[in-house]
């Protein structure tokens, strides 16, 4: 029997958790919050050894721990804030692969003897732990960029992802019916193949989507050991993750305009990667640094879109000081903000925060959108898909929907981009070929410094 | 304890999961969806729990793996969001403050 005080323990863990979420949702709490989840987390962890089972293997269990929180800590101190996404994707697949190992044991001690309803915990903790590990490790590789951030359909695809669904069903009915560690095994097996295929088709900007959703499921796959477990805290906990993590993914998904269908099922029925090719050879006008320096420095509005690039650059400081000279010169500066600038909702305002951006200067989509007409120049610093006018007007554009920012409706439009590559998305933006734009190639660090300088002599 | 209770537990928690979050700013969408993450990584309790019953070397094995990804979860998915969050400074918190809505 666990004893009284120890279920109180966890029991305040329980609020401690929810006290985090509640705190998270606010700029102002936000830390605290976070920091009561630890706390929660940490009680949890340290009471859990006095829940009076035999304790043949503590030094072992604590040297896991010791190299587990090492690694953990170790990577969360070392990432950079441009990586933070796939970072946040890698330690919920971990989650999810833990939770999904606690089922395999749960399910080896007791020899599958457990009533039907604890047998029906095990399949969802498996199934739905092995989809979130997989997948979260498919989406760590395209943000990282060792495989390719577009979409990748197979030949076929739709047909194998079912057989996969269906074979994942079918063996866990079996397994409810019949169980032997072998089919257990195999359903561990194909649910982290359909989690690879569930995630490959997903591309560009609807990445950090699926993250959140894995992140739910995680959530959901750990509240399905607490029920394997009996235990109350894994319940709540991965509950809470679980409902939450459901909301906020429809939140993101809704800051994007497309329903979470269309984010996954989209690029079956898309036509992949449309028209790459058949703009390229157009001109574009370029202009110096000089050229730049001078339009930004006689105008009397300007807007500046931060991208992904900015970030990659670690040209956030240079930006600010660009925003600070032009301010001197009595020009109205601004910055654009899309919600799902950088890599995921909100991620521009962090690496904004992090290059001191006084944060009232940073206006969200809806307030900005209107200012764009009355700009005399739009400056975009590594970004594309968020100002690509084919999501308003290209019915066949993956993006198709998105809101975008409203950058066109400039005067004047200025890129600072590397090359005429597409964006993340894959997809060509005709904002680019556009008589009122100048382009200046080269890496957003170099080119900004290099403006920041010609304004100086202006 | 009985399935219905854990049952009323589970459905509690869903709407509690969902009430609490209504209302957060798009700019905190990565910081919460990290910090939930997280706190998921509890299912290191859960490893523990496991491991500590184990009585065959491969339950010990695979139990000893859960922890270390548990931990990794519990640990760094603190540590990072802790970071994230040192970014908003409370220098401006109240003109900040003003269209968080």
């Amino acid at each position: 029997m666990i004893p009284a005080w120890v279920q109180l323990a966890n029991l305040l863990a329980a609020v401690l958790f929810i006290l985090a979420l509640k705190g998270l949702s606010s700029p102002k709490s936000a830390r605290r919050g976070n920091m009561l989840g630890a706390i929660g987390a940490a009680l949890a962890t340290v009471v859990v050894f006095f829940t009076g089972v035999a304790a043949d293997h503590i030094l072992l269990i604590i040297a896991a721990i010791g190299i587990g929180g090492a690694i953990g800590a170790g990577a969360a101190r070392r990432v950079k804030m441009t990586q933070m996404p796939q970072m946040v994707a890698l330690y919920n697949g971990v989650g999810g692969g833990a939770a999904a190992l606690v089922a395999w044991v749960e399910y080896l001690e007791s020899n599958g003897s457990g009533s039907k309803l604890a047998l029906i915990a095990t399949v969802l903790t498996v199934v739905i732990g092995g989809v979130s590990f997989s997948g979260s490790i498919v989406t760590f590789l395209k943000l990282q960029e060792l495989i390719t951030g577009r979409p990748i359909v197979l030949p076929g695809g739709k047909y194998i992802t079912a057989l996969v669904a269906i074979s994942v069903v079918v063996l866990a009915v079996w397994l409810i019916a019949a169980p032997a560690t072998w089919l257990l095994i195999t359903l561990l097996l194909m649910s982290l193949i359909f989690g690879v295929l569930f995630v490959l088709p997903v591309g560009g900007a609807d990445v950090p989507i699926v993250i959140s959703l894995l992140n739910a499921f995680t959530g959901l796959s750990v509240a399905a050991s607490g029920y394997v477990l009996n235990n109350v805290l894994l319940i709540v906990a991965g509950t809470l993750v679980g409902a939450s993590g459901t909301l906020l993914t429809q939140m993101m998904a809704q800051a994007m305009g497309r329903p979470i269908t269309g984010t996954l099922f989209g690029a079956f029925n898309a036509k992949a990667t449309k028209a790459a090719g058949s703009v390229e050879d157009r001109p574009v006008r370029s202009g110096s640094p000089q050229d730049i320096a001078i339009m930004l420095g006689y105008a009397r509005k300007v807007i500046l879109v931060p991208g992904y690039g900015l970030a990659v650059a670690q040209a956030q400081s240079t930006l600010r000081e660009l925003a600070e000279l032009l301010a001197a010169r009595d020009i109205e500066v601004d910055y654009a903000i899309h919600p799902v600038a950088g890599r995921m909702p909100g991620h521009m305002n962090v690496l904004l925060a992090e290059a001191n951006v006084p944060y009232d200067q940073l206006k969200e989509m809806e307030e900005i959108n209107p200012e764009f007409s009355s700009a005399d120049v739009a400056l975009v610093v590594g970004a594309n898909d968020v100002v690509n006018p084919a999501a308003r007007a290209d019915k066949t554009a993956p993006i198709y929907g998105m809101p975008i920012l409203n950058v066109d409706n400039a005067a004047q439009v200025v890129f600072l981009k590397r090359s005429m590559r597409p964006g993340f998305a894959g997809i060509e933006n005709e904002l680019l070929f556009d008589p009122k734009t100048t382009m200046l190639f080269g890496d957003a660090k170099d080119s900004l410094t290099k403006v920041v300088a010609a304004l100086k002599a202006l | 304890m009985d399935g219905v209770a854990l049952l009323t537990i589970f459905v509690l928690s869903i709407f509690v999961g969902f009430e609490v979050i209504a209302k957060v700013s798009a700019i905190l969408h990565t910081p919460l969806m990290s910090g939930a993450n997280a706190i998921h990584g509890v299912v290191l309790v859960g490893a523990i729990v496991v491991t500590l019953q184990a009585t065959t070397t491969a339950a010990l094995v695979i139990g000893l793996i859960a922890i270390v990804l548990g931990a990794i979860n519990m640990v760094g998915g603190f540590m990072v969001t802790d970071r994230m969050l040192e970014m908003f400074k409370p220098r401006q918190t109240d003109s900040a403050k003003k269209d968080a809505a």
